[in-house]
């Protein structure tokens, strides 16, 4: 199958060259942050975990995000996701493949990474993170693999799949609850130390995720004349509402716990976020725009995808807007505030803020553009599988 | 043809997994890993009753050694450079970087107020002296330490013989989860190369590489020679650091604590430090 990635129309190559274009311009960034150290980056002793660790934490929920479309279609036999629960599995591959190798960009010694396996410490989150993330792309790849050969060969897929099928569902909880204890186990770091935040993250994966399989539903109609079915769309855009409800709730009682208890610890961090923190004359504030424009976003993108207007049958420009602002949102709420925020203060009640360096910038583009390429590759094949049998 | 290819890579993947996977079975079997990591503490803190807020009876080791260090505040105000010739001693001892910037700052003992040093403690109308004199923040070589239990690699471990939380710079990955763990701010992260910055290099001890953790270590290769800490010796003039077992009744840091009224820094967290203070 994978030969129908080596032909298509001029469209699909100048696509793969862009994307190729800043692959190459984060490899080349990464071998310098290689040769000199992570210095090359804005992260410093106070915020030690910047936008490699904060891009991986959110694009373990695009990946889990996938099983929004498994979980219909193979516990509730829901018929209508059929044509894109591979979209689904696909995604959460390049998903995957991104997380993986923002937590290489990020590690000091990426040379020693497999000792995490050569000396395995079962006390240490990063381990079980290791284990579920290793075992999802696995099973994604072989789920999606296999399901595809038998689709494409017009014959049921083995029996034994299944069992995989849904262990795969399970799977999806885990990476992102096993994502968000790297979090909030940690004592001393307040904004963190919250029973919600494995829920909260799950909440947003599952708005985020499928929200992206909605606008690349959305593109492959018009590039790739495969179309999902209204009826698909609409009931994505139930789950996507839903989820991303939920998330803003979620938010909403932190809030009320920082607020209410009245206990510096627990609203610092939020007050920072969201109105800016003045200590000893100095106003920090560099992550209140993006903490706003998530709030802003994430309710207007709420307010469209539940408005008539993404449920037209003609046009699906609103529906695309929508998926697109929700996208966006969750990814400034999780992809930037999360992890930047909880560094907010320091041990020593210290401020110290973060500014990503041109270097790290380019990387970290590098690397969304390999998990897009991968993407693409990975479309390509399922769809043309597609045509194939049609 | 196209079948047995099939059936190579199908083999090759299997065995590769396996190649893979198989020294982390091992190692996780062969060591019982899971239950040394705290099995006996954990029956401890049973028995122990139960106290109001977060954890606050959090009953400590009763045996074996454990060190620790009483630094005592009003020795230290008597001769205010004191603390600096200290700070001095370590970074001679452990050929610790002097950066020009905080952004690349690695810190093992240094200075800092008593309202950031002790966050919990009010410091709202403190005395002028505990107001006007810095404080030493250091690593508190936890009975239970947040970083060793986040380590993927076993990089930074607690040493069974006197308790002290070590590093190993070649294990060590660089991933900085310790240092999100640590709730003292007691580690730092190479950055860049270290070797350029460090002013004096001192052939007794290692200088470290990019791209690893380090913190203090209780001069581990000091007590080895059975000479004291660097910061305890520099401090000798005055007393002002005592440091020694913490569960020997006999012992000059254990007569200290019997005698005076110590505070340790974020005892709600339940990482039992082993730094104490007398205020």
């Amino acid at each position: 199958m994978i030969e129908k990635t080596l032909k298509g129309k001029p469209a699909y190559w100048i696509w793969l060259a862009f994307l190729g274009m800043f692959m190459a311009i984060g490899a080349a960034c990464y071998i310098r942050q290689y040769n000199f150290g992570l210095g090359m980056t804005g992260m410093s002793r106070d915020v030690s975990w910047g936008l490699y660790i904060s891009q991986f934490t959110f694009l373990v929920g695009v990946a889990a995000g996938g099983v929004m479309l498994v979980l219909p279609y193979y516990i509730h036999n829901y018929k209508e996701f059929g044509r894109i629960t591979i979209l689904g599995e696909f995604l959460a591959i390049a998903a995957i493949v991104m997380c993986m190798l923002f937590i290489m960009a990020d590690l000091g010694q990426p040379m020693r990474a497999l000792n995490v396996i050569l000396h395995p410490t079962p006390n240490s989150m990063l381990f079980y993170d290791m284990c579920v993330l290793c075992g999802y792309l696995f099973l994604n790849i072989l789920c999606g693999w296999v399901i595809l050969t038998a689709e494409r060969k017009q014959v049921h897929p083995p029996k034994w799949i299944y069992f995989f099928v849904y262990l795969s569902i399970p799977f999806a909880v885990s990476i992102h609850t096993v994502t968000a204890m790297l979090y909030c186990g940690l004592p001393g770091r307040h904004f963190w130390l919250s029973a919600i935040i494995a829920p909260r993250f799950l909440a947003s994966a599952f708005a985020a995720g499928p929200a992206l399989i909605v606008l690349a539903c959305i593109i492959l109609k018009r590039v790739a004349g495969f179309d999902a079915g209204k009826k698909a769309m609409n009931k994505l855009v139930t789950i996507i509402i839903y989820a991303a409800l939920l998330n803003m709730f979620f938010v909403g009682l932190e809030f009320f716990v920082g607020y209410y208890s009245n206990i510096p610890g627990h609203k610092f961090a939020l007050e920072y976020l969201f109105f800016g923190i003045e200590h000893h004359g100095h106003v920090y504030n560099n992550l209140v725009p993006f903490m706003w424009a998530f709030v802003i976003l994430a309710f207007g993108a709420i307010g469209l995808l539940a408005s008539p207007l993404a449920k037209k049958e003609d046009n699906d420009f609103f529906l695309g807007l929508g998926c697109a602002m929700l996208f966006v949102a969750f990814w400034l709420d999780k992809g930037i505030g999360f992890v930047l925020g909880g560094f907010v203060p320091n041990p020593l009640h210290e401020i110290v803020e973060y500014v990503p360096t041109a270097n790290e910038l380019a990387i970290t583009a590098g690397v969304w553009a390999t998990g897009f390429f991968v993407l693409t590759l990975l479309y390509k094949i399922a769809i043309g599988v597609e045509h194939e049998i049609e | 043809m196209d079948k047995q290819r099939r059936k190579f890579l199908k083999i090759a993947g299997v065995s590769a997994l396996a190649g893979i996977g198989a020294p982390a079975i091992i190692k996780l079997t062969s060591s019982n890993a899971v239950a040394s990591s705290g099995g006996q503490e954990a029956a401890a803190g049973h028995a122990a009753p139960a106290a109001a807020g977060h954890g606050v009876a959090a009953v400590e080791a009763p045996q074996g050694v454990r060190l620790g260090m009483v630094i005592d505040m009003r020795k230290m105000a008597e001769q205010p450079g004191q603390l600096d010739s200290a700070i001095a001693a370590c970074i001679n001892a452990h050929n610790i970087p002097e950066f020009p910037d905080s952004k690349n700052e690695i810190k093992w003992l240094w200075k800092a107020p008593f309202q950031n040093v002790f966050l919990d403690h009010s410091s709202y109308h403190s005395s002028t002296r505990v107001a006007n004199t810095p404080f030493p923040a250091l690593c508190n070589h936890c009975d239970d330490p947040p970083c060793v239990r986040a380590c993927p690699t076993k990089a930074t471990f607690k040493l069974a013989k006197n308790g002290v939380v070590a590093m190993d710079f070649h294990r060590c990955i660089g991933c900085r989860f310790c240092m999100a763990a640590c709730p003292y701010g007691a580690r730092s992260f190479n950055w860049q190369d270290p070797r350029p910055y460090i002013k004096k290099y001192n052939a007794d001890f290692p200088s470290r590489m990019k791209g690893v953790v380090e913190k203090c270590n209780f001069c581990g290769e000091r007590l080895a020679l059975g000479q004291e800490p660097a910061c305890v010796e520099a401090c000798k003039a005055t007393g002002a650091i005592t440091f020694g077992d913490l569960n020997d009744p006999q012992s000059e840091v254990r007569q200290v604590l019997d005698n005076e009224f110590t505070i340790q820094r974020k005892t709600n967290l339940g990482t039992k430090p082993s730094v104490f203070y007398i205020v």
